[in-house]
């Protein structure tokens, strides 16, 4: 196993490489550019070439990608444009920020959908399944951002439960997951985060489950006189594999995909960067926000398939 | 960890200061005004603010101070300049290339260093000598346009300097109203890093910074010591809070999370009202308009300008705004010096079609750039559907081309022979008459020089804006700029409008603020109630 990981490892390379290439296209071929937001509105053409020149933005494209590249080599991700500071600290401060409430929204999901998948597929064709279903149904549909807005107007603003936008009253720097005062500021952006991933994994374990409680193991399992609760129990062991898979999948999209709930949420995390990085043409943050996520995505779906062996001895990894 | 903290001394003597002034015996309350700003992030703070005007407003005037200072006193008319860290200004009379500026004495930057013509010229040296430790060409970017017109800068006595501009420039003095000088101290003890700097950035203003969380706040704090106490902060703290999303900002504001918002969008307005909330409203020198490309077809044919004037129904757009813009005659607004009594287009579509018959363009095809969003674009799509709809009633065909603020400014900058649009909608800020009317129409400034995007070429303008620039009797100064933009409106040499209005909704917990008209605004009198 442990040649294994170090295998995938190894092809994770090319992947980041991959990823880097077509993300740095990708900003070039977008017009605009990154000292444009830094000119004064009455700037002229010399003064953003001069600009363009002291950031070493005159140069060929693959000359700008290559130095780029060899710096990332040297552990070094540079500087962001708009804000002069390393975006490294910039990447890992907003990722710890993204990760907490990625972590929660995914464990509380996760744990729902457990337990709405495993209803709904006992009880299926039931009224209690048709219900579950319809959650999950609007969990998947409902676009993010829209039910963001919808929070903050119930609960922010005709409510007052609930602080509509920040992470926490003095900022992010002194948040603190314990302190009811700092928590309640993540409440909203966890629910809308939690919601779409709620529904996905509600619908694999229902359909997953339904199936294994056919096969006919489950029959020789009743037939044995095993109590319903541990009929259940193996039935669902069965799933776990599948189940977890979809967890870290989940996670991965939760990590790098937030951008429409953190930006409604004005949470610092990775989508807020990355909003802002595409906004201001930030290639530097851009970059080097993209690349530390797919390593981390890369990393967790190598995680969740090492996890499946472990679950399940039948799948195996080598 | 906050990144960067004020030096305790500063804290414990804007503590001294505020024991002093009677809370000491009593429960010390903080009070503090959290404002919400349209930028997307924290505007540079180190003195050469990005993000447009808005950096400006808030991460500019605040910390900073420039040789001069607009007037935010009054909303009854357009602001203009006043003395700010120098006293007066002259031309020397023997020397229409030389202006004179007497520094105010006595003045300290916040970390205790002195301003006097030393720190003046080493500020200068800042953008304008690429051989000085301290060059930055961030600053040179941010404010390098505006000492673009120095020769260079002698010292005359330790509060006297003589700038010699390069040739004759009456309306210099504007320019230095935009130019920050920063602690030549801080920066020197930073090692001339302005990364550093900006962990300690200190000016002249009537805030000091306290601290900030990239991204997220500009904590400033109220310099007690300003050199001019009538605009020493009557609040302790200021909160800056980059909100883009104009929803959020409204939802921030009904949820007691901060106590002032910029622009709230029209939509939300009535809902804000409704919760008790003042809107607050005053014309400035806002112009949301379509720059015609003037050197093709079908542009360069005055009748199809006027076509699209007269084609426009700016009462309609007004209406759709709920009322937080006026209509355009023109790129300034009425209460600025240089506006005269031009030509005004009334909203006509049998004439505009009347126009474009005798041009021979109908349908007229023309392709427009447009943003989604940006500083001073207002609601940029809805309004500008309504344009579309309007022009191609009298016989255009308007094709609109959608792209962000970033790459509409690149558009901008390449100037309209650099690019395949007929004409953009772009706000410029007319804030005076540099802006407004010498930079806007004369020809040598199209790009690469800014701004005259549309390559106007008048040679009458030219030669009055040539007249206007060296003649040094405000009077007779403001009477040629007056007329050449007279000219430029006959000319149609734009498709105005509507002007903003600039809403801004404040808590009902805070009085004292007096709306300027201008792009600049002076938080100080603000009162925050408990």
């Amino acid at each position: 196993m442990w040649l294994y990981a170090l295998r995938r490892l190894v092809l994770t390379l090319p992947i980041l490489f991959g990823v880097t290439v077509i993300c740095f296209a990708l900003v070039q071929i977008a017009p605009g550019d990154p000292i444009q937001n830094l000119l004064s509105p009455t700037a002229s053409q010399e003064d953003a070439d001069r600009l363009r020149a002291a950031y070493g933005l005159d140069q060929p494209l693959p000359i700008q990608y290559f130095i780029w590249i060899a710096k990332v080599l040297r552990g070094d991700l540079g500087m962001s444009i708009a804000n002069n500071a390393p975006v490294a600290t910039e990447v890992f401060r907003a990722f710890g920020n993204t990760i907490t409430i990625a972590l929660i929204s995914v464990a509380l999901a996760f744990v729902l959908s457990m337990i709405l998948g495993v209803i709904a597929a006992y009880r299926s064709g039931s009224i209690v399944d048709k219900l579950i279903t319809a959650v999950a149904v609007f969990g998947i549909s409902v676009p993010t951002f829209w039910l963001g807005v919808v929070l903050v107007i119930v609960f922010a603003v005709n409510m007052f439960w609930l602080p509509a936008t920040g992470m926490g009253a003095s900022g992010s720097e002194t948040f603190n997951y314990f302190n009811w005062e700092d928590f309640k500021f993540a409440i909203m952006p966890i629910i809308a985060l939690a919601l779409p991933p709620l529904g996905i994994m509600t619908r694999t374990t229902r359909a997953s489950l339904a199936e294994i409680l056919n096969q006919d193991f489950v029959q020789t399992l009743r037939a044995k006189g095993l109590s319903e609760t541990a009929v259940m129990f193996h039935a669902v062991r069965n799933i776990m594999p599948q189940a977890v898979a979809m967890l870290g999948l989940q996670l991965g999209y939760l990590i790098g995909g937030s951008v429409l709930v953190e930006t409604v949420f004005t949470w610092p995390g990775t989508g807020f960067l990355l909003n802002k990085a595409i906004l201001t043409r930030d290639i530097p943050l851009l970059q080097g926000t993209i690349l530390v996520l797919a390593t981390v995505f890369v990393l967790i779906n190598l995680v969740v398939d090492l996890a499946q062996s472990v679950i399940d001895p039948r799948i195996k990894r080598a | 960890m906050k990144s960067s903290r004020m030096p305790g001394v500063f804290k414990a003597a804007a503590f001294a200061a505020l024991a002093s002034a009677g809370f000491a015996g009593s429960a010390f309350a903080e009070s503090v005004l959290r404002v919400a700003m349209t930028a997307a992030d924290i505007p540079d703070f180190t003195g050469a603010p990005d993000q447009g005007y808005e950096g400006y407003r808030f991460a500019g005037y605040t910390l900073y101070d420039g040789l001069a200072l607009w007037d935010l006193s009054s909303s009854d008319k357009a602001a203009d300049i006043m003395p700010g860290l120098a006293t007066s200004w002259e031309i020397d009379p023997a020397n229409n290339k030389r202006w004179i500026y007497h520094l105010r004495e006595g003045v300290k930057y916040h970390d205790g260093c002195d301003w006097n013509a030393d720190s003046a010229i080493w500020n200068f040296a800042r953008v304008m000598d690429p051989t000085a430790p301290q060059f930055n060409p961030r600053h040179v970017g941010g404010m390098g346009t505006y000492t673009a017109q120095i020769e260079s800068i002698d010292k005359v006595d330790d509060y006297t300097i003589a700038i010699n501009t390069k040739a004759p420039s009456s309306l210099f003095p504007y320019e230095m109203a935009m130019y920050y000088m920063i602690s030549d101290c801080a920066v020197t003890a930073a090692g001339n890093d302005y990364v550093k700097y900006g962990a300690h950035p200190s000016g002249t203003g009537p805030y000091m910074f306290d601290s900030v969380t990239p991204h997220e706040r500009l904590e400033l704090v109220k310099n007690p010591n300003y050199w001019n106490p009538d605009r020493i902060p009557k609040h302790d703290r200021l909160v800056l809070l980059p909100m883009p999303e104009a929803s959020t900002r409204a939802a921030a504001l009904l949820s007691g999370q901060v106590d002032f918002v910029e622009a709230p969008s029209p939509d939300t307005i009535p809902r804000l009202k409704s919760a008790g909330m003042q809107i607050i409203t005053v014309p400035y020198p806002h112009n949301w308009d379509y720059m015609f490309r003037m050197d093709v077809p079908p542009f360069n044919d005055l009748r199809v300008r006027q076509a699209a004037n007269y084609a426009v129904n700016r009462q309609d757009m007004v209406d759709m705004l709920q009322g937080v813009a006026t209509a355009a005659d023109q790129t300034l607004i009425p209460s600025q010096k240089w506006y005269g009594n031009p030509v005004k287009y009334e909203y006509d579509p049998e004439k505009a079609k009347a126009l474009l018959t005798e041009a021979g363009c109908i349908p007229c095809v023309i392709k427009v750039g447009i943003s989604t969003s940006g500083s001073g674009q207002m609601q940029p799509l809805p309004m500008n559907e309504l344009v579309k709809e309007q022009l191609d009633e009298a016989g255009f065909q308007v094709e609109l081309i959608p792209m962000d603020w970033n790459a509409l400014i690149g558009v901008f900058l390449a100037g309209a022979d650099g690019t395949e649009y007929n004409a953009i909608n772009f706000s410029m800020a007319p804030i005076d008459a540099v802006q407004g009317v010498l930079k806007k129409w004369m020809s040598g400034n199209a790009s690469p020089n800014c701004c005259n995007w549309g390559v106007y070429n008048n040679p009458e303008v030219d030669a009055l804006g040539e007249q206007a620039i060296a003649e040094f009797d405000p009077v007779k100064r403001d009477a040629l700029l007056t007329k050449m933009n007279e000219t430029v409106v006959a000319d149609a040499s734009e498709l105005y409008i509507v002007h903003d209005l600039n809403p801004r909704a404040l808590s009902p917990k805070l009085s004292g603020f007096v709306q300027a008209q201008s792009w600049f605004q002076d938080l100080t009198p603000i009162v925050v109630a408990p």
